[in-house]
């Protein structure tokens, strides 16, 4: 009908590579204000909001408002000191979030600064906390490379362990079911070819191997893909009883309405971020039994119930059952390291690390400046998404399999 | 195997029809490279999504709502926002950099809106997800359902298109919008039903796509840039171009994911862009100048 010359389409086409990079270049707003300055870019759109929203942004907001509602941040003499939030968009832009943070500390001259979203950009702070000596807290990052950050940047904290913790507990259940003569030895896994799938499945490989464990398919997909079938269809039939995908939320949740329309039963479902997220669950009914994922809570833990229900209450919503649990209790080891050693950030970093601390998840106490006491696997049972890995850590439940039929 | 991954391809195929072809007619037919159109679709989802959770309306029900919406706002943004860009624009470069430059101030503004009301969060709700039995091959409903949507209305537009009075005129004015008003087509009036038209079938694929796919008030983009793709491939301004290199990429990918590796899917799909703009830059379908 129409025809357009190259030069026309080139041109087109290079205008609009060249917009929708200005637009993840602009920098973003910000508000200004005194006291007791916590300050932190988070990314609020572009790519990463999603998870952010889920994991970490409602956090911060809730504890917040719990310290200023009750009089503000305790200081050593026992005075009470409102907390200023600066927020900035990083538009989901490792650029953006460096440059925001060096915005923070120099710029605003915030007292502390609180970690962005994700492995990536966590890292990609790192060299800024440390220069200017801030103490980070980073929660929503999974690396196996924990201890030798520690040892590079000093006043970094790790607090959701690395790939292969979550890989070992997922081999180290599998390998029980096997030996119970639940399942086969066999498994299909596919990955996101992107940060966290390429983490996880390296970290897998080595700890399915030394469990004995045979993977019979073993594929990476780009991200943003959204048609899962001939994936699943190969991994029907592989004989894999245990079908494993290291994926991002909307893959999971893809893959998930995927192998309901193809009767894809595997006896073990594990699937990657989102499978925690608190809707999985009710959204899908009796067809979210068995499903397992990272994280995981323990439904006996009196602090952590509180702490859902106050959630829900201020943000109108459930947090996730992974990382929400642990974002908050890193506040309040901060908050609780500020009211022993004050505003000095040198003093903080040094009672964060050596310091013992009552928290959501119990008694909390940092081994080289990590979080080692988590739960690496969970299951939704009868509605909630318990943890079922360590297999030996108290307070565990027992994992169901195999998983129920799709209804 | 084969037939599965075939019928499989066909349905992925479709969903990126369906989402190509506003996109073709507001280029083809308007002139007006829209960037603000994925925004279009994830208003439409958004919009199918909230009736369906507060309300219970079904998404195909809400289809009836969300088109002539879609068509509305559209006409309405071509007449406000458009319309004097192309009155002022001395030719067809400098309209197409101007109506760049104006939707993708748009692009902002639809999805900040979004953002406000909705916030940062991923969307998902199941809907018409159930197997339909194919030559022995389980096919989502829902996704079979935007495959259906894309041939009735692209097969359907193509054929007014070519067969009346009405859609020859709008043929001429995407062919020689000069010379159109010298037979007496009112060119401006063309343009902006074409872009209303565009509008209209971009938010049926919001509503159809937010059945099976997750998405957020940010997502936009991708969608697109792949519509974009789908466009190219098949010829500027071409129905049933969009409607088969829709067809083929869905194929593309699913042969290589099910025969190759599933981690080659996207370059091969921008291998065949890449080839298609180097030796048929006017598309598939496209009549060489």
């Amino acid at each position: 009908m129409i025809n357009l010359p190259r030069r026309a389409i080139l041109r087109t086409l290079g205008i609009s590579a060249c917009m929708f990079a200005i637009a993840a270049a602009m920098p973003a707003g910000a508000q200004d204000r005194a006291s007791v300055k916590i300050g932190y870019a988070i990314s609020k759109t572009g790519g990463n909001a999603g998870g952010a929203g889920i994991t970490t942004i409602p956090n911060y907001q809730l504890w917040v408002k719990e310290v200023n509602d009750a009089g503000g941040l305790e200081l050593p003499d026992g005075t009470r000191l409102p907390i200023e939030v600066i927020e900035y968009d990083d538009r989901s832009s490792a650029e953006e979030v460096v440059r925001a943070t060096e915005r923070l500390a120099t710029q605003d001259q915030v007292d502390f600064i609180l970690p962005p979203w994700g492995t990536g950009f966590n890292l990609a702070v790192a060299p800024m906390f440390d220069r200017f000596g801030y103490p980070q807290l980073a929660v929503s990052s999974v690396t196996d490379k924990a201890p030798d950050f520690v040892k590079r940047w000093k006043r970094s904290f790790w607090m959701l362990g690395g790939g292969s913790d979550y890989t070992d507990a997922l081999a180290g259940l599998l390998k029980k079911a096997i030996g119970e003569g639940k399942i086969n030895n066999k498994i299909a896994m596919i990955s996101v070819a992107d940060g966290f799938g390429v983490d996880l499945v390296t970290a897998a490989r080595p700890s399915f191997n030394e469990a004995e464990l045979e993977v019979v398919y073993d594929v990476t997909y780009p991200v943003g893909t959204t048609d899962f079938t001939s994936m699943i269809n190969e991994a029907a039939a592989s004989g894999a009883d245990t079908f494993v995908a290291f994926s991002y939320p909307p893959e999971t949740f893809a893959i998930t309405q995927q192998a309901q329309v193809a009767k894809f039963n595997p006896k073990v479902l594990y699937l990657g971020v989102g499978a925690a997220f608190p809707n999985f669950g009710p959204d899908l009914g009796a067809n979210a039994e068995g499903i397992m994922s990272l994280g995981g809570i323990d439904p006996k833990n009196e602090a952590n119930v509180a702490y859902r229900k106050r959630h829900e209450e201020v943000i109108g919503r459930a947090p996730d059952l992974w990382g929400s649990v642990v974002t908050y209790a890193s506040l309040q080891m901060l908050q609780e390291a500020i009211k022993r050693r004050g505003l000095d950030r040198e003093a903080v970093s040094d009672e964060l690390s050596n310091g013992a601390f009552q928290t959501v998840l119990g008694e909390v106490k940092l081994e080289d400046n990590q979080l080692r006491t988590l739960w690496f696997g969970g299951q939704w049972q009868n509605g909630n998404f318990v943890a079922v890995a360590p297999v030996d850590r108290e307070g565990v439940s027992e994992a169901i399999l195999p998983k129920a039929s799709w209804k | 195997m084969l037939v599965t991954t075939i019928i499989n391809g066909l349905v992925l195929g479709g969903t990126y029809a369906l989402l190509a072809m506003g996109l073709t007619i507001q280029y083809g037919i308007a002139r007006i490279m829209n960037l603000a159109y994925g925004e279009t679709i994830i208003a439409a989802a958004f919009l199918a999504f909230v009736l369906n959770s507060t309300l219970g309306v079904a998404p195909l029900v809400s289809l009836l709502v969300a088109a002539p919406a879609g068509f509305a706002l559209s006409y309405l943004i071509y007449g406000l926002m458009l319309h004097p860009l192309v009155k002022r624009s001395k030719g067809r470069a400098s309209l197409e950099v101007d109506s760049i430059l104006a939707t993708f101030g748009l692009l902002f503004v639809i999805q900040g809106v979004m953002l406000v009301f909705f916030g940062g969060n991923y969307i998902s709700y199941t809907y018409m997800n159930f197997g339909i039995d194919i030559l022995g091959s389980s096919v989502a409903a829902n996704r079979l359902t935007a495959l259906i949507l894309a041939l009735v209305l692209g097969g359907g537009l193509y054929l007014l298109l070519t067969r009346t009075l009405w859609g020859t005129a709008l043929r001429a004015v995407s062919v020689a919008p000069q010379s159109a008003p010298l037979v007496g087509i009112d060119a401006d009036r063309a343009a902006r039903f074409a872009f209303a038209l565009g509008g209209a079938l971009a938010t049926c694929g919001g509503v159809v796509i937010s059945m099976y796919q997750t998405f957020t008030a940010s997502s936009g983009v991708i969608f697109t840039m792949k519509a974009l793709i789908v466009v190219i491939l098949g010829g500027v301004g071409n129905l049933a171009g969009a409607l088969s290199a829709g067809l083929l990429l869905g194929l593309v990918e699913t042969l290589v994911a099910t025969y190759v590796s599933p981690g080659l899917t996207l370059a091969a799909v921008y291998f065949i862009f890449l080839g298609v703009l180097l030796w048929r830059p006017s598309g598939l379908f496209g009549r060489a100048r």
